[in-house]
């Protein structure tokens, strides 16, 4: 249907695991002392490149 | 509760992709094809993830939850012995059917094998129920912004609901006017994945708080972390049902009687590229189906043996009435763990709700969302509270994308303007879709206005639902089964549901709307055991019925029955699929992982 459902997966997934991950290097702060925007936000921008390269690829 | 700028952005991309992906994909939308069966061009997988996510609504994602809670593991028997046998069986031996006929909708299937009155039968109650359904997450999800005070300060409190509708509305509106069936598939895969994003944290920093799973089988009572213990009698589990009610009547016949025959989730599998995927779609769907209960149910087991109290969480008011969850199967005693399970408050005194023996009620169905306050700090909860809202309009906008293909194709081309154009049809999908939108709303205020509404309509779609599996079954794999049988069969299987219903009554119940409304003749240890015979009892007459109406009717021409029939329908080739991408392979990949998980935790 003419768009790659993986395009805007990656890219919402690259947004907002960037805020995330952002935010946890700004308040590296008073989750058992686990940064977890930092660690969930990375773990989302991983996710998120590996779909927009694949949709990249594909087109 | 105050949001941070971070959680509100984190929120705001969400409804900016939403609405982005209905306007990128509104240039496709030429045809009537294009809008409602998404032009049948969806790989197996995409429409796998809406095959399940379209279910995620209200009921799935805060009912589990709370069941979680209230029942331990022993819930996830609606996965386990529900669900996924059910979609199984609808890939390797149904979707062939529903593909290969070339019916645009369910009830259209019906009409096609067996007349225009079973068809018609099937598309009011079905376009009712949909919009119902639709309006309950909507009202589900503005009570839940209301309880959490997610738009305290923002707008007055005496608006929060009316605006939470409003704005609910406004995008699943948008995405579906814009895009149709696709724009709503495509969107219910991105609110999978945030889904997955917002709630696999939650499990894993939940689980290291309490230890594990290890930790929680030390905490929590052992009826509450084995599923198929005390199952051999109604009195010794939680969910007050018995072996046969729970396999006969959730695993066989609502199960089935769901996911094999309701167009919300068949729509996803129509719309695949071939008959292949299309039979695929809910074979792989149930692969992270079976993973659910540890997203969806773990979390209500961590929030009752958390045990470190934290204030902030007490805080919110009570729903005012029960959302999703109104099973009050076996009384939970005193020693019952709530951990950080808030009291219901009575939202008029504010003081909180006691049951008959004077003892607190507890809101389980604020397991799920007490844990996000519990364990997210700013940004991440953002996050958390987006996958909730994601929930919430999957459910919605698959109802509405249900509602306006059975509307436009079963309802209006067949009964109001038989011979318009095809852009006539796409118009009125496009009119359908605000019509549902409209009618769901009207259907949340309903909720709010009218006590029992919830248990009702409850009772509605349990008693609508039960019989209709045994009219598919006899449909697809009996060759002598008529229109005529077909149609008695149903009407009076929905009878004798009402009737075993009229005659009997759970266990602590006054008879009313919970049954015994005729005459009590058996009570029942709990109203979901009494839900689970109702739908046997629905299902055995509606069998019978149409067996022997079916017998002395004319039946149809065999020639008209190739493609609708499994005895009549040569069998698709499969000799270009490898090995692995065979449906059969796939079924018994994913029923040897099905025995495994249930034997784990038994």
């Amino acid at each position: 249907m003419g768009l790659d459902i993986r395009l805007p997966l990656g890219l919402i997934f690259l947004i907002i695991g960037g805020i995330m991950a952002g935010y946890g290097v700004f308040t590296r702060s008073a989750s058992q002392g686990i940064n977890l925007n930092l660690v969930w936000g990375l773990v989302m921008l991983a996710f998120g490149l590996i779909m927009f390269i694949a949709a990249r690829k594909k087109s | 509760m105050h949001l941070s700028i971070i959680d509100w952005l984190i929120m705001l991309v969400y409804f900016v992709f939403v609405l982005g992906i209905g306007f990128a994909l509104k240039r496709y939308m030429r045809t009537s094809t294009d809008f409602f069966l998404a032009g049948r061009s969806i790989p197996a997988w995409v429409c796998g993830l809406a095959f399940i996510s379209a279910n995620l609504g209200a009921q799935e994602v805060i009912g589990m939850g709370a069941s979680g809670a209230k029942y331990g593991i022993i819930t996830s028997h609606f996965y386990w012995i529900g669900a996924i046998p059910a979609m199984l069986f609808v890939g390797l031996f149904m979707m062939p059917f529903y593909y290969g006929s070339k019916a645009r909708s369910v009830p259209e299937y019906l009409r096609l094998r067996y007349d225009e009155k079973t068809r018609a039968v099937n598309a009011f109650s079905f376009a009712i129920m949909t919009v119902f359904s639709s309006g309950i997450s909507m009202y589900a999800m503005a009570l839940l912004i209301q309880t959490l005070g997610l738009l305290h300060g923002i707008v007055p409190d005496a608006w929060v609901f009316h605006v939470s509708i409003l704005l609910s509305a406004v995008i699943v509106l948008g995405y579906i006017f814009l895009g149709g069936l696709t724009s709503a598939i495509y969107n219910e895969v991105l609110q999978f994945f945030l889904i997955v994003a917002g709630f696999l944290p939650l499990v894993w920093i939940g689980l290291r708080n309490v230890g594990g799973w290890h930790g929680i089988q030390q905490k929590l009572p052992t009826s509450m972390t084995h599923s198929w213990k005390g199952m051999t009698h109604a009195s010794t589990n939680s969910l007050g049902v018995e072996v046969v009610g729970l396999v006969m009547g959730l695993g066989f016949v609502l199960s089935f009687g769901y996911w094999c025959t309701d167009f919300l989730v068949i729509q996803r599998a129509m719309a695949a590229e071939s008959q292949d995927s299309a039979r695929r779609v809910p074979i792989l769907a149930a692969v992270p189906k079976m993973f659910f209960p540890f997203l969806v149910i773990l979390p209500g087991l961590i929030a009752v043996s958390v045990t470190s109290h934290s204030t902030a969480v007490q805080a919110p008011a009570a729903l005012t009435q029960q959302a999703t969850t109104s099973q009050h199967a076996v009384p939970l005693d005193e020693e019952h763990p709530h951990g950080i399970i808030p009291l219901k408050i009575d939202p008029i005194s504010g003081k909180p709700i006691l049951d008959a023996s004077g003892n607190p009620v507890y809101n389980y169905d604020l397991a799920i969302p007490v844990m996000l306050l519990h364990f997210f700090p700013t940004g991440i909860l953002g996050l958390g509270l987006t996958a909730l809202l994601a929930s919430f309009m999957s459910g919605m906008a698959g109802n509405v994308t249900a509602f306006n293909t059975v509307w436009t194709y079963d309802i209006y081309q067949s009964y109001i303007k038989k011979d318009a154009s095809d852009a006539h049809y796409l118009w009125m999908g496009r009119i359908a879709t605000i019509g549902g939108i409209l009618l769901s709303i009207a259907a949340a205020y309903a909720v709010t206005n009218f006590n029992n509404i919830m248990d009702a309509l409850q009772l509605i779609f349990s008693l609508v639902n039960a019989p209709l599996f045994a009219t598919f079954l006899l449909g697809m794999f009996w060759k002598r089964t008529t229109g005529h049988g077909a149609f008695t069969g149903l009407l009076t299987g929905t009878a004798a549901a009402l009737v075993h219903h009229g005659l009997t009554i759970p266990a602590d119940a006054v008879p009313g709307i919970h049954g015994g409304w005729i005459h009590t003749v058996h009570t029942y240890p709990s109203d979901m055991a009494q839900n689970f015979w109702t739908a046997i009892f629905a299902f055995g007459v509606n069998l019978l019925v149409t067996i022997v109406v079916s017998l002395f009717t004319k039946p149809r021409p065999e020639p008209e029955l190739v493609g609708l029939v499994y005895s009549l329908t040569p069998r698709a080739p499969e000799h270009h699929l490898a090995w692995y991408q065979k449906p059969m392979t796939l079924a018994l990949g994913v029923l040897a992982v099905l025995i495994a998980l249930n034997l784990v935790f038994a």
